[in-house]
């Protein structure tokens, strides 16, 4: 397939996998903090290629993963009142929540639909005029972008019964977070399609304050190896910067039309990420202009308490501390099919990815 | 456990075994259910009667390569040749929601007897019941099917004598059935020319059976797809097995329609694709056979039986790299069958 196969190539693979066993002296610590490149990297089974000085280690590159406990119940709260339509990227509906999530709500009766884009949303909008029609917005930059232009689309056409409740993240303080808290990586493979929209110099101060290299990479097994091989060469060398090894699809500016966007719709402010805490200007809340599409102003509800699971240690992980197999509750009391902690249910979780690829 | 009946809880994956281990099992226990074949293998008098029953929920109703009638023959049919039998009577329950066109009705009806005829296999019962508007989706189809085994085939049901070195045969192509089913939907907006690779498979078997090829094991990979069957049959009878991802046959317009929507072919539903495991010297051979047959002209071994990790399915990716394969966790695909 065009655009696939060539980024699949049996030759280029061994050419570079010789390259890294080559070049790689010292041992060396990669995080990836996208879930699109967890998942690849699982399921093309890279980690098996890797020489023993290069190791792999997922970061907080899911948006489900990193997604507040009290968002969820927030959403289950919501789906819970009549009238009211829950549309949704489709993991979020397995996560669990408090003490339920979407996915049991739709099973007592909620009105919980998985879409594929928020122009999906806007249309069961459109088409049901008497209900409350709330998208989910979980994510980083690239889903952001949809997010804000559904507002937009939705103001435009003065819907009154389309609502966004937001729980978007931007990436850089997490990546500068995670290495403030004392997480020892060397470099990461930075992610590539939030890239597209932010542009490379967000990422320009972690080389320079903290020695760890940057590689924007692509979701294909030969883009993250070549990337891998980017950034052992960066750390072999002691030569730390960022790098676009996603030429195809990365310019170092981004799309200013979809930064535009977010900028017309949302507004910074602090937010809670599981394993990392409240990060200042980390989310992304609707401002004052979109207030009549804003889910948490316009949609009134009581929110149960938030409680934790015990045991859980997804924020470890997230963290790239501990590996999905270190946490007692992986493979036994949290599995695929009925998971514990957020890490397992998304198919770009660490622990999801860990739990069918690699047990 | 959940508190309620999840769709996962139908998706043939994970939670599918949890339900029937925890609740149907549990309750129905005896030593032919526990078995857990695709048919039912009973003794009667001197000859061994396999019995198998299924029910057909697809929406929609209508797709292309096939209709609802046509699943409901093709997979009893074939529930019971992956048993090693030879399929003779079949019995078809018809639920329908009031208001149903009648001349859809007689389409369908008239699918079901042209692919019975095909098959060889006899519809000698049934039974009609009609619901309130809502009550039901358009037409559900129920059908139970016997079918005599031959001595020499009555270990393949539950794969007792599969063993390392064994070779894993598929027939064809995976996914066409799931990915047929979205595009018919409309999920996504696609416009695709995918076709349903629904098709009775009893032919085919039977040929390799004749030939003398030493069939250790067989199971239409319909539910869960291809992995999941790879995954029972790694568990049930604790062999380790290695699948080359390069063997395994993916259309191009498949495979891009999977990318897209992030579904992995592996685990998407066929109704026309078995895995069978046969004796290396005859692998060649039972290959040779089916790829004559219009539903096994791609047939290719997908891989082998192994004495390393017992119990687990080892993906050889098509990268080189390496990887378990795992069941599905909860629903990937809506209603399909």
């Amino acid at each position: 397939m065009k655009h696939i196969d060539e980024y699949r190539d049996r030759d280029l693979v061994d050419k570079l996998v010789k390259g890294i066993h080559a070049i790689s002296k010292k041992e060396v610590v990669l995080m990836e903090v996208c879930g699109g490149h967890t998942w690849a990297i699982q399921k093309f089974g890279i980690p098996s290629l890797m020489p023993p000085t290069v190791k792999l280690i997922s970061g907080p590159g899911c948006p489900v993963c990193v997604t507040d406990r009290r968002f969820l119940d927030h959403a289950v709260a919501l789906s819970r009142l009549p009238g009211v339509v829950i549309t949704t990227y489709g993991d979020l509906i397995r996560v669990p929540g408090s003490s339920s999530s979407l996915n049991e709500e739709k099973s007592r009766g909620a009105d919980v639909r998985i879409v594929y884009s928020v122009l999906d949303a806007l249309k069961i909008a459109k088409e049901n005029p008497s209900k409350k029609v709330v998208f989910l917005g979980v994510g980083f930059e690239t889903t952001t972008p949809p997010s804000a232009a559904g507002l937009i689309n939705a103001m435009k056409e003065n819907l009154k019964n389309f609502f966004l409740l937001s729980s978007h993240k931007v990436m850089p303080p997490a990546m500068s977070a995670l290495i403030d808290e004392g997480v020892a990586i060397n470099g990461y493979i930075a992610p590539g399609h939030v890239s597209v929209i932010t542009g490379t110099s967000i990422y320009e101060p972690i080389p320079r304050s903290y020695s760890v290299g940057c590689v924007v990479s692509g979701f294909e097994p030969v883009d993250i190896l070549q990337s891998i091989y980017m950034l052992v060469k960066q750390f072999e060398n002691n030569d730390f910067k960022v790098e676009i090894q996603y030429k195809r699809a990365v310019t170092p500016e981004g799309n200013v039309k979809a930064r535009e966007a977010i900028n017309e719709v949302f507004r910074a402010r602090d937010d809670w990420w599981r394993g990392l805490g409240t990060l200042p200007l980390s989310g992304l809340g609707v401002n004052d202009k979109y207030a009549d599409f804003d889910a948490e102003k316009m949609i009134p509800v009581e929110i149960e308490e938030t409680k934790e699971d015990k045991g859980c240690i997804c924020g470890l992980i997230l963290k790239g501390l501990k590996k999905p197999n270190d946490c007692k509750l992986f493979g036994t009391a949290c599995t695929s099919s009925n998971p514990v902690g957020a890490c397992m249910v998304s198919h770009e979780g660490a622990c999801n990815a860990y739990y069918r690829f690699n047990r | 456990m959940e508190k309620n009946v999840l769709l996962g809880h139908g998706s043939g994956g994970k939670l599918s075994h949890d339900l029937i281990k925890k609740i149907f099992v549990a309750y129905f226990d005896n030593e032919i259910l526990r078995q857990q074949t695709d048919s039912a293998l009973l003794k009667v008098e001197k000859t061994t009667i396999a019995f198998t029953t299924d029910s057909y929920v697809v929406d929609p109703i209508f797709f292309p390569g096939g209709n609802i009638g046509k699943l409901a023959v093709c997979g009893t049919v074939n529930d019971l040749a992956v048993s090693g039998a030879v399929p003779k009577y079949i019995s078809a329950g018809f639920i329908i929601e009031e208001g149903f066109p009648l001349s859809d009705l007689e389409t369908i009806v008239k699918t079901m007897a042209d692919e019975a005829k095909k098959a060889g296999v006899v519809i000698v019962t049934g039974d009609t019941k009609v619901v309130n508007r809502g009550q039901c989706d358009k037409l559900f189809i129920n059908t139970a099917g016997v079918g005599v085994v031959d001595d020499k085939n009555q270990e393949i049901a539950a794969g007792k004598n599969i063993g390392a070195g064994d070779r894993i045969i598929v027939n064809g192509s995976i996914a066409d059935h799931g990915m047929t089913i979205m595009a018919s939907r409309n999920f996504g907006n696609f416009k695709t020319d995918i076709h349903s690779d629904c098709a009775s498979l009893n032919a085919m078997i039977h040929d390799v059976l004749d030939a003398g090829c030493r069939v250790k094991f067989m199971r239409d990979a319909t539910r869960g797809g291809l992995a999941t069957v790879l995954c029972e049959l790694a568990e049930s009878t604790g062999n380790g097995l290695v699948i080359d991802e390069k063997a395994v046959v993916v259309k191009e317009n498949v495979r891009g329609m999977c990318e897209l929507l992030g579904f992995d072919p592996f685990y998407v539903a066929n109704e026309g694709k078995l895995v069978m495991v046969v004796a290396a010297e005859d692998a060649e051979k039972a290959v040779g056979i089916m790829q004559k047959h219009p539903e096994g002209k791609q047939s290719s071994i997908i891989g082998q039986l192994v004495s390393d990790h017992p119990g687990k399915a080892i993906l050889l990716t098509e990268i080189g790299g390496k990887r378990i394969i795992d069941m599905l966790a909860g629903e990937q695909l809506p209603r399909i069958c």
